[in-house]
């Protein structure tokens, strides 16, 4: 029995969600006196991938034939059951996200495996083996005792800390075969915003909500996000309206995030956008309605105009580093 | 053209969530039902691919009888008949076994479900089926077309989207902006009524994973107002006090 990760690639390196999952991975294997190893598929730097042993596993297997390179749920899935069965692992851990969730599901069905998504904290192994997910939008929890033989967990950011040691993961081609069936599906095409920071990766996010008055006035609240690097996001009206993408829209129906910090710049904090964002660790609330909801879910707030505000926090960012 | 839309009953997104029986019972005192959000973009899609190319629409939900009114619902904005699988969903795993069983005897060319149920929000249910029913499964899809025995659709991706094509039958996990929500008509209300909703009883299934008990998150200490003319200080605090820069 082992422990069995997969990682998600961002430009040939693991993902930071993705090696805290590796790390989540090699803490329940320490625990269980096992090892952990790792899946990888895709196009990536093989001194990038060794660096899973940092966060614990002792090797990765690193599946990338042509058929692999384009993003395939189908495919990616039958080659996670591949390295299942080849590392007889009975816990598999995935970082979730919409293709982990696809994937994982897909396996698990092939494997009659348990799975269990939206995982917050790592497993109570004493009776059982039991999870704490997110529910009902990240507003409830419920601890789940896992039964099957073949467990798999979506584990949510900062569901553990990753923190790098000092390994170095053996790095194996893997190419199992894959049926034809994975394939039927065609990309036409990709419409990607390129260089721009990952919602569900970046630590900082600010948000605008309607309070920023229209789309040629998101300038100031891009200038702090570039200030702090983080990623810019909007509420859904924002989004409707067309002012910003749609994949920048955060809430019950749209992306949920976990960043370190939360800037709401002109957004009430509907229950509905709350739901994107409650899983963050510190929030800050800015909007120049004192009774705006969101100061009840904020950590810190400022009640003023938006416009007046942004410019000076980003000079004081500016100033401090 | 033959659809098999899937559906939950799921408390209202602004719903205060509560507990009963020991923190093992969703508490459902007071709380406002509603076919989940995501559902019923797939709904509002099935309607207009059937206006367009004509065949029929069945909608199921894995459930007990207090779905019943959604489900109504789903048959008043545009369904042909309904099925609903008697129980008390216990994981996405047995839910998807459900509606596979329901999908393999009925043929459709397009089984149509919300992203995820925002109960639980595992966002898995669709990858399940399309699995066990050996087709393929996406999500989540925000545009949709069919031309003859293909698809035509467009997938979220990390900052972007992504078009692809794939021969039917498809299992597709839906989001906005793939269509705009229906509302029932009056007429849609009242045929509702008449329209077939056959109850089966669930299929066997191993138990994958059973519930221990819920929590609530801890409740959020007070905001830390900062007066507007001292608004550089916030950098600071974020520095210094709450360590996140």
């Amino acid at each position: 029995m082992s422990i069995l990760i997969f990682v998600e690639l961002d430009n040939g390196s693991i993902k930071k969600t993705s090696l805290e999952a590796v790390a989540y991975g090699a803490e329940i294997a320490k625990t269980k006196g096992t090892t952990a190893s790792v899946l990888a598929i895709g196009n990536a730097d093989l001194s990038e991938l060794a660096i899973a042993g940092a966060y614990g596993a002792s090797k990765v297997l690193h599946a990338n034939t042509s058929e692999l390179a384009t993003e395939n749920a189908m495919a990616y899935a039958s080659v996670l059951t591949a390295a299942v069965q080849q590392e007889n692992a009975d816990v598999v851990i995935l970082p979730k996200s919409g293709l982990c969730d696809a994937m994982g599901a897909r396996a698990a069905a092939k494997l009659g495996a348990s799975i269990v998504s939206g995982v917050t904290d790592l497993p109570d192994l004493t009776d059982g083996f039991k999870v704490k997910r997110s529910i009902y939008t990240g507003k409830a929890f419920a601890t789940v005792d896992v039964k099957g033989d073949i467990k798999i967990l979506g584990i949510k950011k900062n569901a553990i800390e990753a923190v790098a040691g000092s390994g170095i993961a053996d790095v194996a081609t893997f190419s199992p075969a894959l049926g034809g069936g994975d394939f039927v599906a065609k990309v036409v095409s990709q419409e990607k915003a390129s260089g721009e920071l990952s919602l569900t990766e970046a630590d900082i996010v600010v948000s605008g909500g309607r309070g920023m008055k229209g789309p040629e006035h998101w300038q100031p609240l891009i200038d702090l996000a570039q200030a702090l690097g983080a990623a810019t996001g909007c509420s859904k009206p924002v989004s409707d309206l067309d002012w910003r993408p749609h994949h920048e829209h955060i809430g019950q129906t749209g992306i949920k995030v976990a960043p370190n910090l939360y800037i709401a710049c002109g957004i009430s904090g509907a229950i509905q956008h709350l739901a994107g964002v409650n899983s963050s660790k510190v929030i800050v609330a800015i909007n120049k309605d004192p009774e705006a909801p969101f100061f009840k879910a904020a950590d810190y707030g400022i009640v003023g105009d938006v416009f007046d505000i942004l410019p000076r926090l980003t000079k004081a960012v500016n100033e401090s580093k | 053209m033959k659809i098999l839309v899937c559906i939950t009953n799921v408390p209202d997104t602004t719903a205060k969530i509560s507990f009963a029986e020991n923190d093992t019972k969703f508490n459902k005192a007071g709380v406002q039902y509603i076919i989940g959000p995501y559902d019923d973009y797939a709904l509002a899609r099935a309607v207009e691919l059937k206006e367009q190319l004509g065949g029929s629409i069945t909608v199921l939900n894995v459930g007990e009888a207090d779905s019943d009114p959604q489900i109504r619902k789903a048959l008043a904005i545009g369904a042909d008949d309904a099925i609903r699988v008697n129980c008390d969903p216990q994981d996405s795993f047995f839910t998807a076994v459900q509606i596979a069983a329901i999908a393999k005897e009925g043929g459709f060319d397009l089984i149509l479900m919300g992203r995820e149920s925002i109960d639980f929000n595992s966002g898995v249910v669709h990858g399940l089926v399309g699995e066990m029913l050996g087709i393929p499964s996406f999500s989540p899809v925000m545009k949709l077309d069919i031309q003859g025995s293909t698809a035509t659709f467009a997938r979220e991706i990390e900052g972007g989207k992504e078009y692809l094509e794939a021969p039917l039958p498809l299992v597709l996990g839906c989001q906005e902006p793939i269509a705009e929500w229906k509302i029932p008509n009056m007429r849609g209300i009242m045929t509702a009524r008449t329209k077939p909703l056959k109850v089966v009883e669930p299929v066997a299934v191993d138990e994958l994973t059973t519930l221990d008990k819920y929590t609530l998150p801890a409740p959020k200490g007070a905001c830390k107002m900062i007066p507007v003319d001292q608004a550089e200080t916030l950098i600071s605090l974020l520095k210094t006090e709450a360590k996140v820069l």
